[in-house]
């Protein structure tokens, strides 16, 4: 039950963290002018002829948790690693705060403010907790390679604000005491943790969580379910999240979005979701 | 600060240490009392075989990209250093020796001469990396000996440094520039695996797509650990070329590239001590075998690569992971037992914060405690 919760009072006070990630996330600021975050244009993307996702038209608006959801296969995980640059589309284009970031590689999309977990964690096997975080501190790391080699004063600064922002990121997450513990030798709700406290690490501005409900229980899934509200309340930032398991997505999600067979097939607030009839038919098939 | 006087003290005892070794290894020995010749040979041969191991440990042990044609740079350091002290040297050391004396002017000219053997090396590093680093495993290390080859090739057809004939090279090293550069290479590997370039590095050997996904170019990390990797190597090749004082691409085959994968496969891939390790040993066990006295007109010596093998067979089997692993070996290991008990003072921090599925000490000992009745009852 309380697998996945915030602590409500005490490491609230860690204003450092807090504020830091919310100023690099500042929900008014990410917007374009047509007043979302993130906008795709009829993305498309073909494997030889199977099309995976079909003219997919989505915008996520700013400071908001929305939901991608549809039955197994209908290519939600694909459409995540279209928005983050493992894909890029066959045809059509995708926008992040006003710019198109399709065609872009991973790593200048996570650049740009978005970062993700994955479906199947992927924590870096060899590293401990706090590695695990420190290497996503990566982007705002003001050491070079020669400052390392020579261990520079600017070296030993940049170590040391790294160091003390993760732990405290940690401690926010109740991970500080795991801190040189192996990533991947938590047990699972931890590593699914971890792995959310890593992607904040990088300073997102959106926030895409890949089926975080996966291989829970129903009382952690409400853990959760308040995890992923108060990620966005106290860091301010705008989260997308896919997700099969109808309980954690009407629970949490402001607007959801259906894809079926990669296309869209209804978009809107729970309850109408929960109520049209052509989810209802893809869920339960006719 | 305590940690600066430490490091204080630890760069003296090195600087000692390897004024000590050199001096018996010299001709004259210290105070009467020296290596003997053989030794001394096998000695500096290690030197230079930690600087290999301890660089392309940095691409195969901490990047995770498989290189198998550390030689080949090695043979660019080597030829390209010894191109400038036979045609230039000289002149070089004449015109310096004016200004500051004809013992430092010798030394200036060969750690130039270093210096542009790493460079080319490093270039020829980035030549090969930037287009070959796109592919994954068995092509990387396909390309790599291919490349390798390229190189010995290249040379046994360039007359300018000897060609076929060999090239001749004056004899400039000593263990005082070896143990210098294999302090340095220990040094700037271990700085650069512990720093932010370091976890770029190790994340994209665990994940390449999760350090993406992090921010992590991965491309331009694995190039730059080919690059340092590379110029440390033609660091090696060019010491190794004016202390053997002939050069010919017999000594740059992929045998010797081999030789490097085997002394950080057995060492532990991802532990610089261990590649320090694996050096040592790969170096030493031949000369050992030639100790053992010949069996029947059977010589142990001859039966090297058998026995290289037997030993790979049997790491691989007992302990996959080299000797030591990813560890490193060093005085926290000593410590660590000691430090353990404190280890749990973070816990406060997380306080207040229950972690569910987590078993916590005292279950563990009760679930062990039924365990135990449990056979009891039986």
């Amino acid at each position: 039950m309380s697998e996945s919760k915030l602590p409500s009072s005490g490491p609230l006070e860690k204003e450092g963290v807090v504020a830091e990630l919310a100023r690099t996330a500042r929900t008014q600021e990410v917007a374009d002018e047509s007043g979302h975050v993130l906008r795709t244009n009829k993305a498309t993307i073909r494997f030889g002829g199977l099309v995976a996702v079909n003219e997919l038209d989505m915008s996520v608006r700013p400071g908001e948790i929305y939901g991608l959801i549809g039955p197994n296969g209908a290519g939600k995980t694909t459409i995540f690693n279209l928005l983050t640059g493992v894909y890029k589309p066959t045809s059509g284009d995708i926008h992040f705060r006003g710019r198109r970031v399709d065609g872009l590689r991973p790593y200048e999309i996570a650049r740009r403010g978005v970062s993700r977990t994955f479906q199947n964690i992927r924590l870096f096997p060899g590293m401990t907790v706090l590695e695990n975080v420190l290497t996503a501190c990566h982007l705002h790391s003001r050491q070079n390679l020669f400052d390392a080699v020579l261990r520079t004063p600017r070296y030993a600064r940049d170590e040391r604000e790294h160091r003390e922002f993760c732990m405290e990121l940690l401690d926010i997450f109740g991970l500080a005491r795991f801190r040189d513990e192996g990533g991947t030798s938590l047990p699972y709700g931890n590593q699914r943790r971890l792995e959310i406290v890593r992607a904040l690490a990088t300073r997102p501005r959106l926030l895409l969580l890949d089926e975080p409900a996966a291989g829970m229980n129903p009382s952690e899934q409400d853990g959760l379910l308040n995890l992923i509200r108060q990620i966005r309340d106290r860091f301010d930032l705008t989260i997308l999240l896919v997700e099969h398991n109808m309980k954690v997505v009407m629970g949490v999600c402001e607007r959801i979005q259906v894809v079926d067979y990669g296309k869209s097939i209804a978009l809107g607030l729970p309850h109408e979701i929960r109520n049209d009839p052509k989810v209802i038919e893809a869920y339960l098939g006719d | 600060m305590p940690g600066f006087a430490k490091r204080i003290v630890g760069a003296v005892v090195v600087v000692l240490a390897i004024i000590v070794v050199n001096a018996m290894l010299s001709a004259e020995g210290l105070f009467g009392f020296g290596v003997p010749r053989y030794w001394a040979h096998v000695l500096m041969l290690a030197g230079i075989n930690v600087i290999l191991a301890v660089s392309l440990n940095l691409i195969n042990g901490f990047t995770g990209q498989f290189s198998i044609g550390h030689a080949g740079f090695m043979a660019i350091g080597a030829y390209a250093s010894a191109y400038l002290t036979v045609y230039h040297g000289q002149a070089w050391e004449r015109s310096l020796s004016g200004a500051v004396g004809e013992t430092l002017a010798g030394v200036v000219v060969f750690l130039l001469a270093i210096l542009v053997g790493a460079v080319v090396a490093g270039l020829a590093g980035l030549v090969v990396g930037v287009p070959s680093l796109r592919l994954r495993g068995d092509y990387l290390a396909i390309v790599t000996l291919g490349f390798a080859e390229i190189i010995r090739i290249v040379i046994l057809n360039m007359e300018v440094v000897g060609g076929a004939t060999g090239f001749t090279v004056p004899g400039e090293t000593n263990f005082l520039w070896v143990g210098a550069f294999a302090v340095i290479t220990i040094l700037v590997v271990h700085n650069i695996v512990r720093s932010d370039t370091g976890r770029a590095l190790i994340s994209i050997r665990e994940d390449e797509l999760a350090a993406e996904a992090m921010g992590i170019n991965s491309t331009r990390y694995k190039v730059l650990s080919f690059v340092v990797g590379s110029m440390f190597a033609g660091i090696a090749g060019a010491l190794f070329g004016h202390y053997t004082r002939f050069l010919s691409t017999a000594d740059f085959t992929f045998i010797r590239s081999f030789e490097i994968i085997i002394m950080i496969v057995l060492g532990g891939m991802g532990s610089i001590t261990g590649s320090v390790l694996g050096a040592v040993v790969i170096t030493v066990l031949p000369e050992l075998l030639r100790l053992l006295p010949s069996v029947g007109g059977f010589n142990f010596a001859d039966l090297r690569l058998v026995i290289y093998s037997a030993l790979l067979i049997l790491i691989m089997l007992t302990r996959p992971q080299g000797v030591l692993g990813e560890r490193e070996f060093g005085f926290n290991w000593l410590r660590r037992a000691q430090k353990r008990p404190e280890g749990d003072e973070a816990v406060g921090a997380g306080a207040g914060v229950p972690i569910a599925g987590r078993p916590a000490p005292t279950g563990g000992g009760e679930s062990g405690e039924d365990a135990v009745k449990g056979v009891e009852n039986r």
